[in-house]
């Protein structure tokens, strides 16, 4: 495939890269000033760019990651407090006010809800597999 | 009357290493990862905004679902990328194909206007072709 040029080629790599940027640091006390400033744009245009390619602005975007990341977390038993300063909050009232509003359930209830799955995984299996399948895979 | 599609298969070399590849590149969320005893495991992946159709990520091996020369000759067409298992399509193709290319996806194709919208073509880990398009909006 040979390389091409688009509409925008350099416009696409600084907001790519900003984007990725704050998947690779979510956890750190990530400042948008310097996204912006790292980008080559200035931080209003840099937010509106970030949210017509995105549809999230660069802020809304890292709480999205956190909440995320957050979730993975408590699904493997990390404890809330631990979680809570991994993915980059500072005050766990923050972090669980946000989850609450994020998720719908708060992240301790969260946490009681999984462990609830992985029990009935472990119990049955192959509810969680569409008969079909498990018959095709010789697991019934 | 068919209403949706829950479910689809695509078939994988390895399933760890596609584990790894739908979620860590693409960005696609794990809906059911079960183990099934003898290293096997149930395994669904889904594009963020649409859980509710499952990939499953089926490992091509001699078992149950083939004999030894079926896998074997599936595994060389797979790995040959005789398989194009879909359109995925994102808001915008020019980021997603920029994003994917620094996290090392490999396109066959770049961004290129059709008629219907924008598209490029990647391969997943395996050798199974997709779409990536941005499609007009009507």
């Amino acid at each position: 495939m040979t390389d091409h040029q688009y509409p925008k080629l350099y416009f696409y790599r600084r907001i790519v890269q900003a984007k990725i940027y704050i998947d690779d640091h979510y956890g750190d006390n990530i400042d948008l000033n310097n996204i912006a400033d790292e980008a080559y744009f200035s931080k209003f245009y840099f937010i509106r760019a970030f949210k017509n390619t995105y549809g999230k602005t660069p802020h809304q975007y890292l709480i999205y990651v956190r909440i995320e990341k957050a979730r993975e977390l408590l699904k493997t038993g990390t404890p809330v407090s631990e979680v809570c300063y991994t993915v980059g909050f500072e005050s766990l009232s923050s972090f669980s006010g946000l989850f609450k509003r994020v998720a719908g359930l708060s992240p301790s209830a969260y946490v009681a809800k999984q462990l609830n799955l992985q029990q009935q995984i472990k119990k049955s299996p192959l509810s969680f597999v569409p008969a079909c399948f498990a018959e095709k895979s010789g697991w019934l | 009357m068919i209403t949706t599609l829950t479910h689809m298969n695509v078939f994988v070399l390895n399933q760890d290493s596609a584990y790894e590849f739908y979620t860590k590149k693409l960005g696609f969320k794990v809906i059911v990862d079960v183990p099934m005893g003898n290293g096997q495991r149930w395994l669904t992946v889904a594009p963020p905004e649409q859980p509710g159709l499952e990939i499953n990520l089926t490992p091509v091996a001699e078992g149950h679902w083939y004999g030894k020369e079926a896998a074997e000759s599936l595994r060389a067409l797979i790995k040959a990328g005789t398989f194009g298992c879909g359109v995925f399509t994102c808001n915008d193709v020019y980021a997603t194909y920029e994003e994917l290319k620094a996290k090392g996806v490999e396109f066959t194709k770049a961004p290129k206007k059709e008629f219907y919208g924008t598209e490029a073509l990647f391969k997943d880990d395996s050798g199974n072709w997709f779409s990536l398009a941005q499609l007009i909006k009507n």
